[in-house]
């Protein structure tokens, strides 16, 4: 390898991180600008234009506070509906044969491909109308309850335990569930981890399905107030752009930190292994 | 033989205590605890896909509207017509057309530039981490919050324009006609891009490197190698990018939504979805939007079905 390949490729993968970074680092950068400024030199951070403003005035029309708990108690939902239903259901897709196992899997394939906006309409009739579940977390989080894509990293990383270990498990006496809990379960922990982090950016990011259920400020997720905030109420505001970028870094916040911290967990093995199932 | 044994031990027992739950148990195979675990994943399944689709495709043969919960309407039987309105309004026709925009400009480039990243990561030593997580950085954040800097980059005098100088389009991006769909593509390409570069890094590492070697043997040089060995072994991957681009635009809603203020200009950039929204909720006539959801569910079967029969023929 030439050294003016590496070095190509070095500049060619630092520019696709700068086209990736750069508006993180503008949506910060103007968040805390106190006049919006487009010029070039508003990219650059100017001491005299700097404040804390812009959060204050979002927080005033929109509750960050509650907004960010909505957020959280949908998607902590999902995550405990997926980890208990999806772990189960993973388990049974793997390690136990079964009749209709086969056309269960084939059912868990053809839901990733059905998508979920173009049922929005029965949907809300079903739940908004016929169960009375509009505004509340119950019909925010029924329709995300289980994810599958996070079934089929379950059964993925089921399957890779060796047969044997699951014998000698029941040769010991061991119920299934005893052996899911105390002999699986352990073994497949980094799958629990990458689970989590891909069932949690749906809801905390999903805008279409709570902003159609909730019409009461005080239960709409973060994503769905910002949202309102930005086609509704942002032009009264004597610096739109500044709020708007203001809510913007609340909402990116804790998916983009949560994701840096457990970087190792979401790795193109796992992603492969639950999109090709 | 040691299977037979057991079954023929299995059944000396059990044949006095209890025949029908050993023939029960036998048809459903040899866990039927299997059947109990996925049960809820099955409920589930049932309740919030395979229902509403058969809800929806009744209601699309129904003169269906909102009513007070608990109230009895007559919802008369009307046959085609709420897909008779679809096909004649110009606006569905719009937004399947952008949809076709949004996908000749979507999977070219994520092909093109996800594949050109994940090469250049999968060879290099330092940084990798750092590469990986900027790439996948806008994947994993909301749509809400970068719609929020992408209408400040590309305002009619935001940062894009000022770089452009004279050649800033004008009308600008967002509420030029001709632009309004390109600029939604884009936004996509580059929110999604992440995800697709974990793909084919994933993909990459399925191609052996004897091929290369081979290849490398018999005097091929490093274009000839991409075409012949890279570009062939990652098919499985770059047929799954048209699967997701295609439910992607299918999908498409809050983009639209925000960014050019819920389609515009002029249905510019409306997407199928967003009508779907438009004519269901706001103007309160479920039954023609689901009469356009289920055209639409069919067009992705259809498509998902197609791509299904294509790699398998792959593989096999």
């Amino acid at each position: 390898m030439t050294r003016t390949k590496k070095v190509l490729r070095y500049v060619l993968l630092a520019a696709g991180a700068l086209v990736f970074l750069f508006p993180f680092y503008y949506m910060i950068v103007g968040s805390l600008q106190t006049e919006p400024d487009p010029t070039i030199a508003g990219a650059f951070p100017d001491p005299g234009n700097i404040t804390g403003d812009n959060y204050v005035n979002i927080n005033e029309r929109v509750n960050l506070i509650q907004g960010l708990a909505n957020s959280g108690i949908f998607a902590g939902g999902v995550i405990l509906g997926t980890i208990v239903f999806g772990v189960i259901a993973g388990y049974a897709l793997s390690v136990l044969k079964w009749r209709g196992r086969g056309s269960t899997l084939v059912l868990v394939l053809l839901v990733q491909v059905v998508p979920f906006q173009l049922l929005m309409i029965p949907l809300y009739v079903m739940i908004a109308r016929d169960y009375g579940l509009s505004d509340t977390y119950l019909g925010m989080i029924l329709p995300f309850l289980i994810n599958s894509t996070a079934v089929l990293i379950f059964r993925q990383y089921f399957l890779q335990l060796p047969n044997d270990l699951f014998d000698a498990a029941r040769i010991d006496g061991a119920g299934e569930f005893r052996i899911l809990w105390s002999v699986a379960l352990p073994l497949v922990r980094p799958a629990l981890l990458t689970a989590v982090l891909l069932t949690f950016i749906g809801p905390w990011n999903e805008f279409l399905w709570p902003f159609l259920i909730t019409k009461e400020a005080a239960l709409q997720p973060l994503a769905v107030s910002l949202a309102n905030f930005i086609s509704n109420v942002a032009a009264s505001t004597s610096n739109p752009f500044g709020a708007m970028m203001a809510g913007a870094v609340v909402l990116a916040g804790p998916a983009v930190a949560l994701f840096i911290i457990f970087q190792r967990y979401f790795v193109s093995s796992d992603l492969g292994s639950g999109v090709k199932g | 033989m040691t299977a037979v044994q057991a079954r023929q031990s299995g059944t000396a027992q059990q044949t006095e205590q209890a025949p029908p739950s050993r023939r029960r148990g036998r048809w459903l195979g040899e866990h039927p605890l299997g059947l109990l675990l996925a049960a809820p994943y099955l409920l589930f399944i049932a309740l919030i896909f395979a229902y509403p689709i058969v809800f929806s495709v009744w209601m699309s043969f129904q003169d269906y509207f909102f009513a007070a919960p608990g109230a009895v309407v007559d919802r008369p039987f009307v046959g085609f017509d709420n897909y008779i309105a679809i096909i004649q309004d110009p606006a569905v026709w719009r937004s399947f057309f952008n949809v076709g925009i949004f996908m000749l400009i979507n999977v070219p480039l994520t092909v093109a530039l996800s594949l050109l990243l994940a090469m250049a990561l999968d060879k290099v030593v330092h940084a990798r981490t750092f590469f990986r997580v900027s790439y996948y950085v806008p994947y994993v954040t909301a749509s809400v919050a970068v719609v929020a800097v992408w209408l400040f980059l590309f305002s009619s005098n935001g940062l894009v324009n000022q770089i452009l100088g004279p050649l800033a389009p004008e009308p600008s991006w967002l509420v030029n006609s001709y632009l309004a769909m390109p600029t939604i593509a884009l936004f996509v390409t580059w929110k999604g891009l992440g995800f697709y570069i974990l793909l084919y890094l994933a993909a990459l590492q399925n191609v052996g490197k004897e091929l290369y070697e081979a290849a490398s043997v018999d005097g091929a040089g490093a274009v000839r190698k991409f075409f012949s060995v890279t570009v062939p072994g990652v098919r499985p991957a770059t047929v799954l990018v048209f699967l997701l681009a295609t439910i992607t635009g299918a999908n498409l809603f809050t983009e639209p939504y925000l960014l050019t203020g819920g389609g515009g200009p002029n249905g510019a950039s409306t997407s199928p979805v967003l009508l779907m929204y438009q004519k269901g909720i706001e103007q309160g006539n479920p039954d023609v939007a689901s009469a356009l959801g289920v055209i639409l569910i069919i067009f992705v079967l259809i498509i998902a079905w197609l791509q299904y029969r294509f790699i398998g023929g792959e593989e096999r």
